[in-house]
């Protein structure tokens, strides 16, 4: 152990230590004098972004002592071992909780520094009470994390070796998926922060949303592409090969992203129309509520969930006061401020306006029904004693029945015209899709077989998604009614914002003919097996080569191989190992999984008895439409953050507006 | 409601307008709060120890969850059928299930296993819960050994 690692980790908690400070100062100066003009923005700025550069040191800090296996921190001794490969090193820095939470807090000053860089352009007030809402956000969570969860305290003497991290953790999914989901939470903090800005300052209009739009888009993004990540990793990693479980960390990411998916909708009526104001408002706060409790109910103890690996319940109280007493104050402000906005914007029920009410009134409901499935046990037991779970049925029942009838509305939405609208021209255009969506589902059903009667429903509503979100591409670049190449012209004219709203819808669609295709048609064998013998599977032969012990980095693999023939003829070889880590002596199971087309074969292999295997064997029909579906929806959120109406900074235009009543 | 065709000519008014997007939410929320309370009502599963299953005589064929601990040396396998018991260390229910069981299923640990009572007496697992974490027991099965009056911290 060097000593300029040691010096590096006091460095790191001192700089925690002065984020906390300047933070707190923030927060009283900004809510004092936020009146002042320019002077205490500039203060402000100056103080989000030496929050980011404080926290970033704190952060590389913890990242050195991980990876040079510098055991005099405590962390880096629970959770580390000098034989673990780099990334997992790196990784398992946020792989327990107090490494999280300064992930978390990372991230939050990440995005308040970028507010502070590209908002130059905000009215000072408003951009002076953003950043100090930020601030507060980061001393509350940065004082939770000095004061109950340091991540810096030291033990002495050192160890030699570190108690390495849970072998199940030890995969990419942990590099990657914890950061893009905290991404998303935290970047609806902004919104939050824009929220109380707006209600403390009363200033509420077009322009607001325009600001606060990009970010919403941004955070939405990263929620997406997290969630996705989370469920795949779940999916390949727990060897279930489950894909959503209905549990609580997955509503708990789930929610936000209903209700961060809702807030794009209804603030994209307020920047256009001047309506819808206070739900928007009310939107904000609540996707960063629910954020909140995503990634701190759970920590606190009082559910309990499959996924968890951070908890810690004596921290609960501390994290339910925390959390209560930031959604009560919003809240309670918003109670107070709400009623002194002025709505605009009036519409017909049928028009642009309405359909982005009614897909809101869906999303929100959906939320509701979520939420009361999460925490129902939780009230039972307090109230009743009787223990209880609310499991997939309780989802797949209140949850299906509100996204099918918002699906069904979902192609109508973009071609109705703001304020007023035809449904009978909508439809009209919608007719083609619609036959393509019940040719296709007909074909399906009667090359595939039906196994469960619902399924053709659930075809017919991915491909009508699917094929709707194109009507309107089709409808504006007028194809087939003029030249091709006038046409193509047209289509790729279009504003960027169009292409995204159609691309987003149709990966919705996508996703919901991954999930209903797997649902109907997955096949599944557990058999046992001794190498040399053979199975089969929805046409795929299944041999079992051979099993032998091969060593790892910090484990020891007893590994399967298998080569499997496709029911067209090719070959390809499985690899199916079961893991015992050195340092813990915890076995881990890691599924083999080959992907034909859009489907995968799924192969999970038991402990041996006697030299024969339980193999699980899993055929999984166009499983990865799910994925494919979310990544094009995150595809779609980043088209539109690049169309210029909406990128981060406002236009010319939109600074009149603003500027004008600020005189 | 039927409105004079005057004021349809002139398209609907401030009051009709809120009147219909009022009514829309009602029906949703309606529509959604009959769902759930319906789901509520049939879709929960209860969570029982060994002791509850025999004091409540839970019927064969309904789905419950069976918490407890795998009871030392009660664990048997031929190829993919597995047998247990699982134990509030009160009282002993026979468990089977048919497939691969998580890595962390050991003898002495926690274990919650969903499936239903058989006309037999004994549980048939459908799906045994892993963990993430090798020194975790269920919140229920800590519950429900404390309820037992076996709840030692020390012996995971």
């Amino acid at each position: 152990m060097a000593a300029g690692d040691t010096v590096s980790i006091e460095l790191g908690h001192f700089a925690l230590i002065l984020a906390f400070a300047i933070a707190a100062i923030s927060t009283v100066g900004g809510y004092v004098y936020w009146r002042s003009g320019q002077r205490i923005a500039l203060v402000l700025s100056q103080g989000a972004v030496l929050q980011f550069v404080l926290v970033a040191v704190a952060f590389a800090a913890l990242i050195q002592a991980f990876v040079t296996s510098d055991f005099s921190l405590l962390l880096a001794v629970n959770n580390s071992h000098s034989l673990k490969p780099l990334l997992f090193k790196i990784s398992g820095v946020w792989g327990n909780h107090e490494g999280s939470l300064v992930l978390w807090i990372f991230i939050l000053v990440s995005f308040g520094a970028m507010v502070a860089a590209f908002g130059r352009r905000l009215p000072d007030d408003l951009l002076s009470l953003v950043l100090a809402t930020q601030s507060m956000l980061t001393a509350a969570f940065t004082g939770f994390t000095l004061f109950t969860s340091n991540p810096f305290e030291r033990v002495f003497p050192a160890p030699l070796q570190g108690n390495d991290l849970n072998p199940v953790l030890q995969d990419v999914g942990l590099a990657i998926h914890p950061p893009l989901l905290y991404a998303g939470y935290v970047g609806f903090s902004i919104c939050f922060s824009f929220a109380i800005a707006a209600l403390i300052s009363g200033r509420i209009d077009q322009a607001w949303a325009r600001w606060v739009r990009p970010w919403a888009m941004l955070s939405w993004i990263f929620l997406t592409m997290g969630i996705a990540m989370g469920s795949y990793w779940a999916y390949y990693e727990l060897g279930w090969g489950g894909w959503w479980f209905w549990d609580p960390v997955e509503n708990a990411s789930f929610m936000p992203w209903l209700a961060g998916t809702a807030l794009l909708h209804s603030a994209l009526v307020m920047e256009k129309r001047n309506a819808l104001k206070i739900w928007t408002i009310f939107l904000s706060i609540i996707t960063f509520s629910l954020s909140l409790l995503g990634t701190f109910l759970v920590r606190s103890g009082i559910l309990t969930s499959v996924h968890t690996f951070a908890s810690d319940p004596t921290r609960g109280m501390v994290i339910l006061a925390l959390l209560a007493l930031v959604i009560g104050g919003a809240f309670a402000l918003f109670a107070f401020r709400a009623s002194s906005l002025r709505q605009g914007g009036l519409f017909a029920p049928v028009s642009r306006e309405g359909a982005l009410i009614l897909n809101n009134l869906f999303l929100a409901t959906a939320v509701g029904a979520v939420l009361v499935g999460t925490l129902y046990p939780l009230l039972l037991d307090a109230l009743t004693g009787t223990t209880i779970s609310v499991g997939a049925p309780f989802f797949n029942l209140t949850f299906g029945a509100l996204m099918a009838p918002l699906l069904l509305v979902l192609p109508f939405g973009p071609l109705l015209a703001w304020k007023r609208a035809d449904v009978v021209g909508a439809a009209q255009r919608l007719i083609g899709a619609a036959a393509l969506a019940i040719f296709a589902t007909i074909l399906i059903s009667a090359l595939g077989g039906v196994s469960i009667s619902l399924a053709p429903l659930g075809l017919l509503l991915g491909f009508w998604v699917a094929f709707g979100a194109i009507a309107e591409l089709v409808e504006r670049s007028k194809l087939g009614r003029i030249p091709l190449g006038e046409s193509m012209r047209r289509l790729f004219g279009l504003p960027r914002t169009t292409w995204s709203t159609a691309l987003a819808h149709f990966g919705m669609g996508v996703t919901v003919l991954g999930i209903v295709a797997t649902t109907a048609w997955e096949t599944e064998l557990v058999t046992t097996l001794n190498p040399g013998e053979t199975a089969e599977l929805s046409g795929y032969t299944i041999a079992f080569d051979d099993f032998q012990q091969v060593p790892g980095p910090n484990y020891l693999s007893d590994e399967g191989r298998f080569t499997v023939t496709a029911p067209g003829g090719s070959t390809r070889e499985m690899m199916a190992d079961r893991r015992t880590y050195v340092a813990s002596g915890m076995p881990t199971t890691e599924a083999a999984i080959e992907t034909y087309g859009f489907s995968q074969l799924y192969l999970q292999l038991g402990e041996p008895l006697d030299n024969t295997h339980v193999v699980r064997i899993w055929h999984k029909p166009y499983i990865t439409l799910i994925w494919l579906g979310a990544i094009l929806m995150a595809l779609a959120g980043m088209i539109s953050l690049t169309d210029r109406k909406h990128r981060v900074g406002a236009p010319q235009r939109a600074r009149k507006t603003v500027a004008s009543p600020a005189e | 409601m039927i409105m004079p065709a005057a004021i349809r000519k002139k398209g609907w008014s401030r009051k009709q307008k809120r009147l219909a997007t009022i009514s829309a939410l009602g029906v949703v929320l309606a529509l959604a709060t009959t769902l759930v309370l319906v789901a509520l009502r049939d879709q929960i599963v209860f969570f029982y120890s060994p002791s509850d299953v025999i004091a409540r005589q839970v019927e064969a064929g309904t789905p419950i969850r069976l918490g407890g601990l795998v009871k030392d040396g009660s664990w048997t396998r031929d190829g993919q059928e597995n047998h247990f018991i699982v134990t509030d260390n009160a009282n002993d229910i026979v468990a089977s299930y048919t497939g691969i069981l998580p890595d962390l299923f050991r003898e002495g640990q926690g274990v919650v296993a969903e499936g239903s009572m058989g006309p037999d007496g004994s549980f048939i697992a459908s799906n045994v819960l892993a963990k993430h974490d090798e020194n975790y027991i269920p919140k229920e099965v800590v519950d429900a050994l404390k309820a037992s009056g076996e709840w030692r911290p020390e012996t995971p």
